[in-house]
């Protein structure tokens, strides 16, 4: 009979052993996919009892904190934005019910405490066992209460984005997204809808978007800097270059027209240019012929070396940012020869060509920084409890997407628009701004989207802005979007 | 101190396991609820009385037992009836297998399982060669008793027990005949038994369904609240939770005291938690290091069974030892099992481990058996 008894005690112990393995597997494999899963009521309060890492701005404005509740016995938090409608495009959200966007997404781990740093794990799980609280990191921003909420002022409800960077670090000092929306709205009754009714001047606008990452405009004449430094990179034309301007450029044997006078009476003409004054006053026909010449796909070969095609590196969630360039269908279009482009109108930044505000600002940056590309980013610093640094970031350059000396000539162009070009007489003689005027077409007649992109100051660059307002009625990027730069960059070198 | 002067030979490892077993549980259950850990205190002091009766009562020779074990197949059966009874019996979760006696709860299919052990250990000791012939005769009894069990079982719907009653009776059989043929029969037959009994019992089919597919995609009826549901909020919503319970333990846990049982609106997140599903309180507050040393500790104690089993001399100890020990480990796979998914689940206890009087005082009598058993051997090859 020891034999059949030895038989079954094997099997009893077979039994158990499967026990440990599927336990085993509830437990390592399948942890995420649990926790993940719609109806997890355990990992719902788990979520709640977590005191989330506050979020600070730059100047330790408190952007982001938690309000205590205690009930039925156990301790849960809820997310409070004390900035309000700062900036909750980039802070996104963390709901009662579990859901994060922004960069209460993408730094959850951080926030909650559960980032895996070896020596922080341990000291977590010391305090977990020791029946603390779990309390997640503080995260400190680039951002600037200060320029963001005079951003916002300026812009004014209508539709658009600021951007503004550091251009020696790519700190993102300003990010600015309009129309918003009080982040307090997404955790109270009828806050969602209450989201929903804003729409902006521009009537179908949604606040919960980020502009100055996931907003497409058409560039219009910003662009031009793409196109000029594909021009002057390359070695064909050099700012002195001559052009005749009849008032339009013949392409497909039309006429391409120069944008209309101020006094309505037809398009300019300027007879004969040089390139640097073509970009000074903006004249289409001069790009449409540097376009023809040097053919569509080289633009375009630039406009990827300044980052389009591929998303901005930044530290919010990539789904919430998109990239530039052309579009078809709304899809993101790759021509593949220079017949399927019309070179003319995409060296003045129209023919389907659509750009962030970040985007942009980037381009106004690899020319304040002498053809080198700095990373931009929003997170300078973060925080265990205990005051120790989990990280800090280090400014990094991207590359080089310029020769120093083509992105010196631009600087020089872009003076001569602040000085005597589109923008002439909107900044101060004391206060040394290169930029770029851009008012563009987006076939609803006098309606435009208005542009600036801009670097102070001239000769020593600190900052780089990019703004955009959507649908204004006869705004030109000089007398809508040039304004709002300049009183930022009043602000930001104290003038 | 009763086992040191009545079975002073008998395994020494034995009773402090079963004593560490319960220590565990019993910290859990207090810190689930204390009231309930007062009870289960009281059930604990009563299981020790009977397990140290029953080491004063048989210590001299508890083979005297086998010529009872009629009565103990009967007393199997009767125990099983009981809540099927009117007055006392009470349907909890769709199972009516509980009796009450004012405001304690009596489980007495717990008991049933022991009485049934004795019996089939007595039963197919006198009969092995006979039922390893195969004569049809000497099979009557024994199917009488093993089907009215499971007919019993299944009328009151638990489904636990009847697995467990299955699959002591079938190791207990194979280690009588050594006829793997007779196991193999009993499995198809058990199978066949089961197939067809998902059709006829949507109680059955519900388990089954809730095993292979807990999370359903689309909504189906729901019969809790007469809605359409998702099945992840309805029929398998007690095993999702359980599962994201394990999930949320992870491999360190989150400590005693710690775990999450209490959702946001103040109610239990999974119901019959220090029951049934104990283990999965367990192990999300002490995590897969401290379950996987749980059941570790199980498994010394299977093996310390099954070793009293192997050093027994005759053929009643043997099946006896044998069969607490099989019945022991069978009924730990049988729920946890049931909440890792490896089988349907099935509500029955964690042995020693589970709040519940019944299950407690079974289980202090399991371990009277064994220290029996082993006493005995250890004398005799002393005496040898």
């Amino acid at each position: 009979m020891n034999k059949q008894i030895t038989h079954v005690s094997v099997a009893a112990l077979i039994l158990l052993a499967v026990l440990i393995v599927s336990t085993t597997y509830w437990q390592t494999w399948a942890v995420g996919d649990l926790a993940d899963r719609q109806n997890n009521a355990i990992q719902l309060v788990a979520r709640l009892t977590v005191n989330r890492g506050k979020i600070l701005a730059a100047d330790g404005t408190v952007l982001a904190a938690n309000r205590r509740h205690r009930k039925h016995g156990i301790t849960t938090f809820t997310r409070i934005y004390p900035g309000g409608d700062l900036a909750p495009q980039v802070l996104g959200y963390s709901t009662a019910a579990g859901t994060t966007t922004g960069l209460e997404s993408s730094l959850d781990d951080y926030l909650t405490g559960a980032n895996t740093n070896l020596s922080n794990t341990f000291k977590e799980e010391l305090n977990r066992l020791g029946g603390q609280t779990v309390k997640g990191d503080n995260v400190i921003l680039t951002l600037r209460p200060a320029i963001q909420r005079a951003a916002l002022n300026d812009l004014a409800g209508r539709c658009g984005a600021v951007v503004v960077l550091d251009t020696k670090t790519g700190a993102v000092v300003a990010m600015a997204s309009s129309p918003t929306y009080n982040a307090n709205l997404i955790n109270q009754p009828g806050g969602w809808a209450k989201i929903g009714r804003i729409k902006g001047t521009c009537g179908d606008a949604s606040a919960l978007v980020n502009n100055a990452t996931a907003g497409l405009y058409p560039p219009g004449s910003t662009f031009k800097m793409v196109t000029a430094a594909a021009a002057l990179d390359s070695g064909a034309f050099t700012p002195s270059s001559q052009f005749n301007d009849p008032g339009y450029c013949i392409e497909y044997g039309r006429h391409v027209s120069n944008a209309g006078n101020p006094d309505q009476s037809g398009p300019e003409a300027f007879g004969t240019v040089s390139l640097a004054q073509g970009f000074e006053h903006s004249i289409n026909s001069v790009f449409c012929n540097v376009g023809k010449q040097i053919g569509g796909l080289k633009i375009l070969d630039y406009a990827k070396r300044f980052g389009f095609y591929s998303l901005p590196p930044l530290d919010t969630p990539p789904n919430q940012s998109l990239a530039s360039g052309l579009y078809k269908n709304g899809k993101l279009w790759k021509p593949t020869s220079d017949s399927q482009i019309d070179p003319g109108r995409l060296a003045f930044g129209q023919f389907n060509m659509l750009a962030t505000p970040l985007q942009m600002a980037l381009v106004g940056a690899t020319i304040a920084d002498k053809g080198l590309q700095p990373k931009p980013y929003l997170v300078q610093k973060i925080v265990a409890p205990d005051g120790s640094t989990v990280s800090s970031t280090t400014p990094q350059m991207l590359g080089r997407v310029l020769k120093p000396q083509t992105a010196a000539d631009l600087n020089q162009m872009m003076q001569l628009v602040v000085q005597g070009g589109t923008a002439a007489g909107i900044f101060p003689p004391s206060l040394k701004v290169a930029g770029k005027t851009g008012t563009a077409e987006i076939g609803l007649g006098l309606v435009y989207d208005a542009w600036f992109v801009c670097f102070a100051p001239a000769d020593n660059p600190r900052y780089v802005v990019a703004v955009v307002v959507e649908k204004q009625p006869n705004g030109f990027g000089a007398s809508v979007a040039a304004p709002i730069a300049k009183d930022l960059l009043e602000k930001l070198l104290h003038r | 101190m009763v086992a040191r002067f009545t079975v002073p030979l008998a395994d020494p490892y034995m009773l402090p396991m079963a004593a560490l077993l319960t220590a565990i549980g019993l910290t859990e259950i207090y810190r689930l609820g204390q009231n309930d850990a007062f009870r289960q205190g009281i059930w604990i002091v009563i299981g020790v009385a009977a397990f140290s009766a029953t080491l004063l009562w048989l210590h001299k020779d508890f083979r005297a037992l086998e010529r009872y074990k009629y009565v103990f197949g009967v007393t199997a059966i009767a125990l099983l009836f009981l809540p099927a009874l009117p007055v006392i019996g009470e349907t909890i979760n769709g199972s009516r297998l509980w009796i009450h006696f004012g405001s304690l709860q009596f489980q007495p299919g717990e008991l049933g399982k022991i009485a049934l052990i004795v019996f089939l250990a007595a039963y197919l000791r006198e009969k092995r060669e006979l039922l390893a012939q195969g004569r049809l005769k000497d099979w009557g009894p024994l199917l009488v008793i093993w089907g009215g069990a499971m007919l019993v079982l299944f009328a009151t719907n638990d489904l636990g027990s009847a697995l467990l009653y299955y699959g002591i009776f079938l190791a207990m059989l194979y280690i009588a005949t050594a006829r793997i043929s007779f196991v193999a029969a009993a499995l198809g037959l058990f199978l066949v038994g089961a197939y067809a009994l998902s059709y006829l019992t949507p109680h059955v089919q519900e388990r089954v369904q809730n095993w292979l597919t807990p999370w359903s995609q689309h909504k189906i009826y729901c019969p809790l609240s007469g809605h359409m549901a998702l099945r992840q909020d309805c029929q398998s919503y007690q095993l999702v939770q359980s599962l994201y319970s394990l999930g949320h333990g992870g491999f360190g846990g989150t400590g005693l005291g710690h775990g999450i049982f209490t959702s946001t609106g103040g109610g239990q997140v999974i119901p019959d938690l220090n029951t049934d599903f104990i283990y999965s309180a367990l192990a999300q507050e002490l995590g897969l290091v401290g379950v996987a040393a749980l059941l570790l500790l199980y498994m010394a104690f299977v093996l310390r069974g099954f070793r009293i089993a192997l050093a027994a001399s005759d053929g009643f100890s043997k099946l006896l030892a044998a069969g607490l020990s099989f019945g022991f480990a069978f009924q730990t796979f049988v729920i946890v099992g049931g909440i890792t998914r490896v089988i349907p689940l099935t509500g029955i206890t964690l042995p020693f481990v589970s709040y519940g009087g019944s299950s407690i005082v079974a289980n202090f009598l399991l371990v009277a058996g064994l220290l029996l058993v082993s006493h005995r051997a250890n004398r005799q090859e002393a005496g040898a």
